[in-house]
């Protein structure tokens, strides 16, 4: 199994840990020939877009021609996991904005709200339950940094997690996504989650 | 009580790999958020102006800074003088996102820098050397930067520092134990964090480049050396053609290890910033707050 993490900017590093901790080998994605390279590869494969800044690597992802092969293999049934700005990235709509989700039809079926907790001085740490009907209730911590969460689901989206009633963990089919930041915790449950998707 | 220090310095570890523009409209933020800034850095006047302008330099009209946190969605630098928790309890105030207790406004106190820990919002500090960031990091910073030059698109302070530091951890790093002490008393800060770059082989929060950095090519220099992200003040908005030479600095420290990549970045970006050589200077901004 090989995992590709999106390295255009942000917390990548900390995704690539995690996966190591949990013995799992990755590559670093920061331009169309890495993104080439990974798709040729004959095994398992997964996809992580991390956090950092939404609008920064929308930017980069247009400028490296990286959308439409993202986007096609995202179509394509690839399981992706967004943490945050990768959350965002992953939804239909970001709630107050006209702009189309670059994935198309592939996105995820939610609304999301950017800065949905304020500036910084908002940023918060907590433990809350997170998963589906198959695993226990078990509380994961959660490190939310300026971080968005869901405002709208539709129907064959699964909310894994709520903090304050808020929705800051989904599912929908081969895509994963959080509010909140698993790679800056210890705790591999999240990255277990998901690699039990692929 | 939540544990501020770490989300502070977690808030850093999103930036890594970014490039920090340094803005002073509404304006310019827009085109810097556009060109995949990872955050802006709101002020009045850019280090080669200030330098131009000479005087004391203060923090920013909050006015000023407030206009800009309403222009963009990413995080929102300001400046305050070094040693002036008044100025940072204003920042604090107007919510920004990381204050910068800086050494391009004129130091507000010659002995004593801030005391981060009492605030609730971060803060970046310059350094010249290990010593230096590692008594930021004691008093609260949760993001360092190398001072390098600020205003001169000269990246040899920059070079200069980033170089000192990564030559001190690797210092740390082959030291036998009993040594630590030795080197917490000569670098001048407490042994956890001595002992912490001696088993990691990093500072423990995330180092920035800054100060003279002016090309898509110098941002790579500095990301090779070892920065984990770029600030860049005059260099921009200085230059011939920002758009572009903004978008093109953002490309290059996300490639920075691909030659080829920062080739094809730095054809036909227009003029860069004049510049002045570090010899031309006579205010050695670096040489503020030790």
């Amino acid at each position: 199994m090989i995992i590709a993490i999106l390295a255009l900017q942000g917390a990548f590093a900390e995704h690539q840990q995690m996966l190591h901790k949990l013995g799992t080998d990755s590559v670093l994605i920061r331009n169309l020939p890495d993104w080439q390279d990974f798709i040729g590869r004959d095994e398992p494969k997964g996809l992580i877009i991390p956090g950092g800044e939404s609008t920064a690597m929308k930017r980069i992802m247009r400028d490296e021609n990286l959308v439409e092969p993202i986007r096609s293999a995202i179509a394509g049934g690839l399981p992706t996991f967004g943490t945050c700005a990768g959350m965002i990235l992953l939804s239909k709509k970001i709630e107050g904005s006209d702009a189309e989700s670059f994935l198309g039809d592939a996105a995820m079926d939610v609304v999301v709200r950017r800065n949905a907790y304020g500036r910084q001085l908002g940023s918060f740490y907590t433990e809350d339950s997170f998963g589906d009907d198959s695993s226990a209730e078990e509380k994961v911590p959660m490190t939310f940094i300026r971080a968005p969460f869901i405002v709208e689901v539709g129907d064959s989206v699964k909310v894994l997690a709520k903090v304050d009633g808020n929705i800051v963990a989904v599912r929908q089919g081969n895509l994963l996504a959080t509010s909140f930041h698993p790679e800056l915790n210890d705790d591999v449950r999240v990255h277990k989650f998901f690699l039990s998707m692929i | 009580m939540e544990n501020r220090v770490e989300l502070n310095r977690n808030l850093a570890q999103m930036l890594k790999g970014g490039v920090i523009m340094d803005v002073t409209t509404p304006e310019q933020a827009k085109i810097a958020e556009a060109a995949g800034a990872c955050a802006v850095m709101a002020l009045e006047r850019i280090p080669a102006d200030i330098r131009a302008a000479g005087g004391v330099s203060r923090m920013s009209d909050p006015k000023m800074i407030k206009g800009i946190q309403d222009a963009v969605s990413i995080p929102v630098m300001a400046k305050c003088r070094i040693g002036h928790f008044v100025e940072a309890q204003i920042l604090e105030a107007i919510e920004i996102d990381y204050i910068d207790e800086s050494e391009v406004l004129s130091p507000a106190d010659d002995v004593y820098h801030i005391d981060k820990r009492k605030f609730k919002v971060p803060f970046v500090c310059g350094a010249k050397d290990l010593g230096e960031a590692l008594r930021r990091i004691n008093e609260g910073a949760t993001m360092i930067r190398t001072k390098g030059e600020p205003g001169t698109g000269d990246v040899i302070q920059a070079v200069r520092h980033m170089r000192m530091m990564q030559s001190e951890i690797r210092r740390l790093v082959s030291m036998s134990e009993d040594e630590l002490y030795e080197a917490a008393k000569q670098l001048r800060v407490p042994y956890d964090l001595v002992d912490f770059v001696h088993k990691n082989g990093k500072l423990p929060v995330v180092n920035f480049a800054a100060g003279g950095v002016a090309t898509p090519a110098d941002a790579a220099l500095m990301m090779q050396l070892g920065a984990e992200g770029v600030f860049v003040g005059s260099g921009i908005f200085k230059s011939g053609d920002p758009v572009k030479r903004a978008q093109a600095i953002v490309k290059a420290v996300t490639n920075y290890n691909n030659p080829k990549v920062i080739a094809e970045l730095s054809e036909d970006l227009g003029e860069a910033m004049v510049g002045i050589n570090e010899s031309e200077i006579e205010l050695l901004m670096a040489e503020r707050g030790k």
